[in-house]
């Protein structure tokens, strides 16, 4: 268990309100956002609480009228964030591209939802590819952190505001109804800047300097070309310097999983049990989804005898752990599209496996 | 002795506004753009804003003009210059903000955040350039195209029955209670330029004073996709056009009546 830092009380939380706490204390005082479900507990709490501290919350006639309020604050110097699901991040895209185009940054969070279409509301991990892929025109990138416990929900909040001040690039939260809705205790923990407060680049108006100009437009054959290689170089930066991901009984694991956010969430107690049951059974968990720890899982593939590869869709990540190995024959996939998978389940599938390549129980404690 | 006289006897009466960039600008002759962004500038100058304006370029082909104008600008996706103005002016609302945008930007993909900003009372100024055509993207038909016009994707003419009816902005945004300010002008003689500008003054004040959305429309020519020399398309804009769209004050709050 977190030892408690002095002073500061843990809470019962629910995730999507951690979001809410994690933002306000990073210093975002603006907030727009479109009703959807399963997300609505972050504009009724910002709705709430912005306003008492000096914050501006604004219910936007769409997500693509949100998305651009967003641009405009973003292109003014402020710390600025919203949060949809699915159906409203598709109709977002053609904003982040103009944002990841004209350098500018944000926090967008998708506590998504099951789809495609309207799909349903049920939790679901079926925008991992228009996340880490990138939905918009044009071939950009953004990180993308997912959180498995209200506590990440509340620090990589944190994180996500300095790495987009930090890239100048919108940054994704990707959650889903599960992570979102559940309460747990969590603690606030104070927030320590990475980044620069001072935004030299924010159109204030050309007082005492030249004027400004944010835009994505480069009409020339060069200059689209070398902007295009510049950004390519910051996202080669974020693969380098942003990687995260938290291991668990990775050490002579002979089966490791690899699962993110929920799904994470929910293996970690099979892992308990399949533990206690003797089966050498270890996590990599992908804290970044993009950039993707490809390294660390060629390097746990390589060195287990199997990998089973957990989502709550139909194999989206599982491909970019496909492209991070050459040992393709290790690998196995349980997939619940629209659905919680049970540590039961999962301990089920743990259990077949190891007798599946003879990984006999032993003592792993 | 020289120089004195010409002190003496000469006085400077015209020159380029100091909002505007000395460069040449790419629309074509006989467009009505130049014109436009003259009384802008001219505006932005009499009120001394230059220093705390903040344009938001459309897209179409007024998105080059931060290239012209010599104030901070960010460029919108197209048709959502009203919504990223938003969030300039709620991050910062002691800063002059306007938009600039066409009729394909702002009367079809942008008719959404441009009701939305003016039923907000979004204190913001628009200007809206209409010249019935798109044309940036060769001259196709605008929800704003004259009924039986003839446009590279109405090439019969404009007919109701397929394409509905020309959309008037000014009197549409009139009607919402957001609006403190909606005229239509034109800019085809001398006479109309002043009364655009007086206008386009107004506009700005209700923003300065605080009083809500503001927006004034201004009958533009396009010579090149009319298929017309500069002064038949003037003519046009005279007759044919301002006869659909009659010029006109549509709204003016006289006081700020939701503080």
């Amino acid at each position: 268990m977190t030892p408690e830092p002095v002073g500061i009380k843990r809470e019962l939380m629910k995730g999507n309100v951690a979001i809410c706490a994690g933002a306000i204390t990073a210093g975002c005082r603006f907030y727009y956002g479109y009703p959807i479900t399963p997300q609505n507990d972050i504009p009724e709490y910002l709705s709430a609480h912005l306003p008492a501290i000096g914050g501006t919350f604004l219910q936007a006639e769409s997500e693509v009228a949100t998305i651009n309020y967003i641009l405009g604050t973003s292109a003014s110097g402020k710390r600025v964030m919203t949060s949809s699901s699915g159906p409203g991040i598709s109709l977002m895209q053609e904003g982040l591209s103009y944002m990841a185009g004209s350098e500018l940054p944000a926090v967008i969070v998708n506590i998504s939802r099951s789809g495609p279409g309207l799909g349903g509301i049920a939790p679901s991990q079926g925008d991992y590819f228009q996340a880490t892929k990138c939905g918009g025109h044009g071939g950009y990138r953004m990180p993308v952190l997912a959180p498995h416990s209200v506590q990440e929900m509340y620090s990589l909040t944190m994180l996500a505001f300095d790495l987009a001040d930090k890239y100048r690039n919108p940054v994704m939260i990707l959650g889903d109804a599960v992570i979102g809705q559940m309460k747990e205790p969590f603690v606030p923990t104070p927030y320590v800047s990475t980044v620069p407060e001072e935004k030299p680049w924010s159109l204030t108006g050309c007082a005492g300097r030249p004027r400004r100009i944010i835009k994505s437009l480069h009409l020339k054959d060069d200059e689209i070309e070398a902007h295009n290689w510049k950004l390519h170089r910051k996202y080669m930066t974020m693969r380098e310097e942003e990687v995260r991901y938290e291991p668990t009984h990775l050490e002579g694991a002979g089966i490791v999983i690899v699962a993110f956010g929920t799904a994470a969430r929910i293996s970690k107690t099979a892992i308990q049990w399949a533990r206690a049951e003797g089966l050498p059974v270890g996590m990599l968990r992908p804290v970044t989804l993009f950039p993707f720890p490809s390294r660390e899982v060629d390097e746990a593939v390589s060195r287990a005898d199997a990998v089973l590869v957990i989502e709550m869709n139909t194999g989206q990540m599982l491909e970019d752990v496909l492209i991070s190995t050459r040992h393709h024959d290790k690998i196995r996939f349980l997939g619940k599209p629209c659905a919680i998978p049970t540590p039961e389940e999962i301990l089920q599938e743990i259990r077949s496996l190891a007798g599946e390549i003879g990984v006999k129980a032993g003592n792993v404690r | 002795m020289k120089n004195k006289a010409k002190e003496k006897f000469t006085k400077q009466v015209f020159s380029r506004p100091r909002s505007l960039v000395d460069v040449s600008t790419h629309y074509c002759p006989g467009c009505h753009h130049g014109i436009a962004h003259r009384i802008l500038a001219e505006t932005i100058d009499h009120f001394d804003l230059r220093e705390k304006t903040i344009g938001v370029a459309p897209v179409g082909c007024a998105v080059l003009m931060y290239d012209y104008f010599d104030v901070d600008f960010v460029e919108a996706p197209h048709g959502r210059a009203p919504a990223v103005a938003t969030g300039v002016k709620r991050a910062q609302p002691d800063r002059f903000v306007f938009t600039y945008q066409g009729d394909g930007d702002l009367a079809a993909i942008g008719t959404s955040e441009i009701i939305h900003a003016a039923n907000r009372g979004e204190n913001l100024t628009v200007l809206f350039i209409n010249n019935t055509t798109y044309g940036m993207t060769g001259g196709q038909m605008a929800p704003t195209t004259m009924l039986g016009q003839k446009t590279s994707t109405s090439p019969y003419g404009r007919d109701y029955r397929n394409d509905g009816y020309p959309i008037r902005i000014a009197e549409m945004l009139a009607t919402l209670e957001g609006t403190a300010f909606s005229a239509r002008v034109a800019t085809s003689t001398p006479a109309q330029i002043r009364k655009a500008k007086e206008a386009v003054k107004k506009a700005f004040d209700m923003q300065i004073r605080e009083m809500g959305f503001s927006i004034v429309e201004i009958l533009s020519t396009c010579p090149t996709n009319w298929g017309m020399k500069p002064l038949d398309a003037q003519k046009r804009v005279l007759g044919e056009i301002s006869g659909y769209y009659p010029l006109g004050v549509y709204k003016e709050r006289k006081q700020a009546d939701f503080a």
